[in-house]
């Protein structure tokens, strides 16, 4: 293997950071090139997309490190466009001077979640993580004029720090115990040998770490600050691409590094293992979520308790493992991502408008701006699930994957909760809507101006989650035929 | 073609929300009253279809095995009748909206699409993609065109739906993982384990049943009732609480018939109850379109009794209620919703009592007095030829619920003569204490659109119940095709 084809099989990556750099530079040369630099970046990650389409698909480099799969291009591709929407969502958003840098920091970080979902190896793994996390630190605590900006970001900093630093030793105990970094060979190994305490001590810490970064309980604490108070297209982002970069690499690394020692969580047979742990966090998660959520004034205090809610259903398609399960819980948190995005998206432009965001803010909305309200409606109705929104099938698939799953209904009592919870969720999903749509009482306010580049990106988000919900095929065929 | 309605409905209701408002009420009337053409052609084509027959059929979801796949029965082209008509009725009762009308017909035209929608499904995963579309059309009619206590209404409802939807939910996913398909009919003959039915039937039964008003999960339907917009009420009493009662039968009794035989001594029970209970509570409201409201949950006990019997009797007489129900049931809601309350400004029987409304507005009063006939189960209307069927098909299982029943009934009839007499004829002493100015400022002239509404309900209750064999030529051979039942 000589450079130039390494080279070529990291070009995706490559270029993502030749434009980071580009940005940079332009931010440096100009102080108004905002515009220009959002160009940049956006052309940049559109590249990167092409590129990942152009390369081969079946390449594994240095035990796993740089692994070219079909699941991988898929999600680098998802995590890209999740990127493009949040950049073109941010683009006038007027928190910071130094937007160049801020672009800079979001491409960084996808580029660690294009690591993180293009690797098969415990080392790089980490490093995809800690270069998503830094990055991440650095874009909550952005708006330097305000102290709850500050604040989110310190906060997320030390719960991420502290959370890392469990994966890290929990990574080198598996890599103690069975002598490799590879999650196929680490599966091989656990399956050959048996099982000693001392591993389930490195299984429990590592996820801590990815519990953490997929915000669910009891992990949780750090994101409702971090989403209500980091500049909004980072909260985005830490709300949508960083979330479906965890969840491939949870998936991988549980069902094919862990998986002799997945025990059970069957109400009848329960067994020691990751996917008790996983169902107890999903168990916290939901109920937590979403009696928080139930009494929440601020719009992205909602999204963030109800983030730790939708990360309880999604492990549910971890807990019934397999291939179903797997491609379940990648459905979901795809369509989740693309669905939050949206959502703030909107209470992006709400909040310049209005000044905050508060449920009060929302107040009317559908007299200042249909099309928002409409976009807000699909978002927030494909997060209750129902259908015929994306959301819908998501759920529908998780449950009949975890229905599925056990001998003899054994997740059942799962399903059952988590359902239990969506009728909570749409409670406060509702109350949000009558605020939007009902008439304000102050009188008749101004409408809403925005440009005509988030006009298009809202309404093409709600439309392809609304596309979506009436046609899955389009996304589930995709993750199935990338599963092997 | 039927499943024309189907689209025709979405597209209409999509059209609604984006062309200028000026055309919205007539594109509502005329995608609904497409609708009810094609559902009556359809209806009158196909006699004696028997079993579930397939229409439309393509793969939707092969990964997960889901088919759009729509199938008609009697049944089915039953209910399909009654939600066209209904429908249609509905938007000549909303002739007067005046606020947001677009918004409101898109809502209103996506219950009617999405409840075509579940009488044809033939797939359990569209048929619950349609059920639950259903519910947030109905939360944004409340909220927004409703009336007293409307948020309150919107939410209760709207969450007792999906409460319903939530366990409906598990009962598929467990008939679709321990059967390993969607398909219903495919499903109806697989033979599900004794273990699997005792405990899946009741979650599936109770889900539809909510939707459907059994008692003590029923406290949705009054509110609700009472909260919507007079179109709201309509499509409520007339469609959506049918949506339930067909779900348990076409989904509930189908698949789980073991299930069914273990639980349906309670089933008859509750319904009992409920056809007592919610009559008695009736007699004492104040509020004309509580009244209406009970009733309507009285008469679903009626669909869940018929059900009970599990005969072809009684499911027969269960089907023809729900049709019977949907158009009596939203006629009364017309009248007190569209023609009392905006003349008036009050439901409450006791201030309606002194307004003579008999002489103000005879047209209401000679409707209602025709749908108050209907509803009690007068001989010549449609609700005589249903009950009489359902009780028919009930003594053979269970003589002793018929005459708690007919108790029932006698209270159904008072409630009904005490709303008529103090909605339309009240005494003469308190007419005198009415100022003439309040009297003269009721307009009792009753608009075309109302009187053509009014027209199609009574029409198709008196043309059902003086003929009713029409409608059981097509809805017994369904019946008894029912695997169930052999």
């Amino acid at each position: 293997m000589n450079y130039l084809e390494l080279l070529k099989l990291a070009a995706p990556e490559a270029i993502v950071v030749i434009s980071a750099l580009a940005v940079l530079t332009i931010g440096l040369t100009s102080d108004r090139a905002c515009r220009l630099a959002s160009a940049v970046a956006l052309l940049g990650l559109a590249i990167s997309a092409g590129a990942v389409l152009v390369l081969p698909q079946n390449v594994t480099l240095f035990g796993g490190m740089l692994s070219l799969t079909p699941l991988a291009s898929l999600f680098k591709i998802v995590c890209l466009a999740l990127a493009f929407f949040t950049i073109l969502l941010a683009r006038t958003d007027s928190f910071t001077r130094d937007h160049a840098e801020y672009l800079a920091m979001l491409l960084l970080a996808t580029i660690g979640l294009m690591l993180l979902v293009g690797s098969e190896e415990l080392l790089m793994i980490f490093i995809g993580l800690e270069l998503t996390g830094l990055s991440l630190y650095v874009l909550t605590g952005f708006a330097r004029q305000e102290g709850r900006s500050a604040e989110a970001g310190l906060k997320y900093f030390l719960f991420g720090s502290t959370a890392s630093a469990f994966t890290l030793f929990g990574l080198s105990l598996v890599y103690g115990m069975t002598g490799t970094t590879g999650l196929a060979a680490i599966g091989a190994k656990l399956g050959a040998t048996p099982v000693q305490p001392l591993l389930y001590a490195g299984l429990v810490m590592t996820l801590i770490g990815f519990a953490f970064k997929i915000a669910a309980a009891p992990f949780h604490l750090w994101a409702p600050d971090a989403y209500q108070g980091a500049p909004i297209p980072s909260a985005a982002f830490i709300a949508s691409a960083s979330k479906v970069a965890s969840f491939v690499v949870l998936g991988k690394l549980l069902l094919v590094g862990f998986a002799p020692i997945h025990g059970s969580a069957d109400w009848h047979a329960a067994a020691g293992g990751w996917v008790a742990i996983i169902a107890a966090i999903a168990v916290l998660s939901i109920v937590i979520g979403n009696l928080v959520a139930l009494v929440q004034k601020n719009l992205r205090r909602l999204l963030a308790y109800s983030a730790v809610a939708h990360a309880g259903y999604t492990l549910l398609g971890l807990a019934a493992g397999g291939r179903e399960g797997f491609s379940a819980t990648l459905f979901y948190t795809t369509i989740y991502a693309f669905t939050l995005v949206g959502a703030f998206g909107i209470v992006a432009l709400v909040s310049r408008e209005t000044g905050g965001d508060d449920l009060q803010n929302f107040a009317g909305l559908r007299a200042r701006s249909p099309l928002l309200a409409g976009c807000m409606a699909i978002f927030l109705l494909s997060l209750a699930g129902l259908p015929p929104l994306a959301g819908f099938f998501g759920k529908f698939y998780l449950f009949s994957a975890a229905m599925r799953a056990g001998e003899n209904h054994g997740l059942l009592w799962l399903v059952a909760l988590a359902l239990f919870g969506s009728l909570i969720s749409l409670y406060y999903y509702l109350v949000v809507l009558k605020i939007v749509f009902m008439e304000a009482d102050t009188g008749s306010l101004p409408r809403l101006q925005f440009d005509l580049t988030q006009r298009v990106t809202l309404s093409f988000l709600a439309g392809a989650i609304l596309l979506l919900g009436i046609l899955p095929q389009t996304l589930v065929g995709r993750i199935l035929a990338a599963l092997p | 073609m039927i499943a024309w309605t189907i689209y025709l409905t979405f597209g209409g209701a999509l059209l609604c929300l984006f062309l200028p408002r000026a055309f919205s009420r007539w594109l509502a009337l005329f995608t609904a009253a497409a609708g009810c053409a094609i559902s009556s052609v359809a209806f009158l084509q196909t006699a004696n279809v028997g079993p579930f027959q397939t229409i439309v059929r393509t793969p939707w979801v092969p990964a997960l095995g889901m088919e759009y796949h729509l199938a008609v029965d009697g049944v089915s082209l039953t209910m399909v009748l009654v939600t066209g008509i209904t429908a249609l009725s509905a938007v000549l009762f909303s002739w007067d909206v005046e606020k947001r009308p677009n918004e409101f017909f898109f809502w209103l035209l996506l219950v009617v699409a999405g409840s075509y929608g579940v009488f044809l499904s033939a797939d359990l995963f569209l048929f619950f993609v349609f059920y639950e579309l259903v519910i947030v059309p109905k939360f944004f009619l409340i909220l927004i065109w409703g009336s007293t206590n409307k948020e309150y209404g919107a939410m209760k409802l709207t969450l007792y739906s999906f409460f319903g939807g939530a366990l409906v939910f598990i009962g598929i996913l467990a008939a679709y993982v321990a059967g390993g398909s969607l398909d219903l009919q495919q499903l109806a003959r697989f033979q599900f384990t004794p273990q699997l039915q005792s405990w899946a039937f009741p979650i599936l039964f109770l889900g539809f049943a909510v939707l459907a008003g059994i008692w003590p999960l029923h406290t949705w339907a009054p509110t609700g009732h009472v909260a919507a917009p007079t179109a709201g009420s309509m499509l409520l009493a007339g469609i959506v609480m049918k949506l339930g009662g067909y779900g348990a039968l076409r989904v509930a009794l189908n698949l789980f018939p073991q299930g069914f035989q273990m639980w349906r001594d309670w089933i008859a029970i509750i319904a009992v109850i409920g056809i007592i209970y919610a009559a008695a509570v009736a007699l004492r409201q104040r509020d004309l379109k509580f009244v209406i409201g009970y009733s309507s949950v009285s008469h679903m006990g009626f669909v869940l009794l018929g059900q009970a019997s599990a005969n072809a009797l009684g499911l027969g007489g269960a089907v023809l209620q729900m049709f019977s129900h949907g158009v009596i049931g939203a006629l009364l809601f017309a009248i007190a919703g569209r023609m009392i309350y905006p003349r008036t400004h009050t439901r409450d029987l006791e201030e309606l009592a002194g307004m003579n409304l008999n002489h103000l507005m005879p047209f209401a009063a000679f409707a209602f007095v025709l749908a108050s006939a209907a509803s009690m189960g007068i001989p010549g209307f449609s609700g005589f030829a249903a009950e009489i069927t359902i009780l028919l098909g009930a003594w053979k299982a269970y003589p002793a619920a018929v005459w708690l029943t007919g108790l029932g009934m006698v209270l159904v009839a008072a409630f009904t003569l005490r709303a008529l007499r103090k909605a339309f004829f009240g005494d003469s002493l308190h007419l005198d204490q009415t100022s003439g100015h309040e009297r003269s400022t009721i307009d009792g002239r009753i608009t075309v659109p109302e009187k053509l509404g009014a027209a199609l309900l009574i029409f198709t209750t008196l043309a059902a119940g003086i003929y009713p064999k029409f409608l059981f030529d097509r809805i017994m051979p369904a019946v008894e095709a029912m695997r169930f039942l052999r």
